[in-house]
């Protein structure tokens, strides 16, 4: 499976976009080098969380020029604490499907990790739904 | 609760990180992003979906190069309730042609809050129907809005033919403290489901 033959095969296409809502001038998907999936075996959770690989300052990910502005923000947000796909997204102001492309392209970089959500079949853990009833009484 | 003690997973220590979700769902207007304001910091989150990719199957890696795409907004909102727990809410688009982006929301959910309002109460029949079928647990938030006749939750029960043991509860969507019991009652719901399939 390649994702970067299937995202380029015909640049044309990428640019057959039509929706007046959508708003920024520069296409979401120029930043993923119109890529719209990655080549990664199944669709990244919205709230798996990203975690970095190196605590700041150990070992630079600026040293990879293969990375772009929007990779090094995805890796500064998931230094200090694990950070869910759809907080990146809203954090950094992009289309979900686009943080997808980029945090695979990090974990195949060996830049983050992800922590994977505990399985639909596997929920609810009951003591953890105990702490968040409880959680929530207290806000 | 007794009986799921046993159940305690030591691999979900206090240091894993865990994040759960909860869906916000009901028709246009039915206080949606109020309910998601009122008990959690709230921003947009935007998705860019193919409307030609919508009945993939779910596994489905190609790319959606050279077909139409949209995009849909919706709200999101956080919940951190200790380190390393979490429980983010995702308000579900309003529109029906958006119903393949459920689809990717309700994988994995902890549960959902269907908000009806009594003055549309056909609106949120969709809502119900989807979490009912893929065994979801919900609780149905009756949006008291000003103006709206208040309704008795039993006849509001009746009227979307729903299973007794699904909550039912009255709200106002603007205070958080309200808000935040409609959480509540899904969460204690869920916990219910999950035990009662646990003993079976």
């Amino acid at each position: 499976m390649s994702a970067e033959s299937s995202g380029n095969s015909d640049p044309s296409e990428s640019e057959r976009w039509y929706d007046d809502a959508a708003g920024p001038v520069v296409r979401p998907y120029a930043m993923t080098r119109g890529r719209t999936s990655h080549g990664a075996d199944t669709k990244i959770d919205l709230i798996a969380l990203v975690i970095a690989e190196r605590a700041p300052g150990d070992g630079d990910p600026l040293d990879d020029h293969t990375l772009s502005p929007e990779h090094l923000d995805i890796i500064e947000r998931c230094q200090y604490q694990a950070i869910s796909v759809a907080e990146l997204a809203a954090d950094l102001d992009l289309p979900v499907g686009v943080v997808r492309v980029l945090v695979g392209d990090l974990v195949e970089g060996a830049h983050v990790r992800l922590h994977k959500p505990v399985p639909p079949a596997e929920l609810p853990d009951v003591s953890i739904l105990r702490e968040v009833i409880n959680g929530l009484r207290a806000l | 609760m007794a009986v799921a003690r046993t159940e305690l997973r030591p691999e979900l220590s206090a240091k894993e990180p865990v994040a759960l979700k909860l869906l916000v769902a009901g028709g246009f207007g039915a206080g949606k992003t109020t309910l998601v304001g009122a008990v959690s910091e709230i921003r947009p989150l935007r998705t860019e979906e193919s409307l030609s990719e919508a009945g993939r199957p779910v596994d489905s890696t190609v790319g959606v190069e050279g077909k139409r795409t949209t995009t849909v907004a919706m709200d999101f909102g956080r919940i951190t309730l200790r380190e390393n727990l979490v429980l983010y809410l995702f308000g579900t688009p309003g529109q029906d042609r958006f119903w393949f982006l459920w689809d990717e929301l309700a994988q994995g959910a902890l549960g959902a809050v269907v908000l009806a309002d009594t003055r549309r109460l056909a609106d949120c029949f969709a809502a119900v129907d989807y979490f009912e079928q893929r065994g979801i647990p919900f609780a149905v938030a009756v949006n008291c809005f000003e103006g709206a006749e208040l309704h008795d939750p039993q006849h509001v029960r009746e009227a979307l033919d729903i299973d007794s043991g699904v909550p039912v509860v009255l709200c106002d969507a603007r205070e958080r403290d309200s808000a935040k019991n409609v959480l509540i009652s899904v969460v204690e719901h869920a916990a219910k489901v999950a035990a009662g399939r646990r003993t079976v």
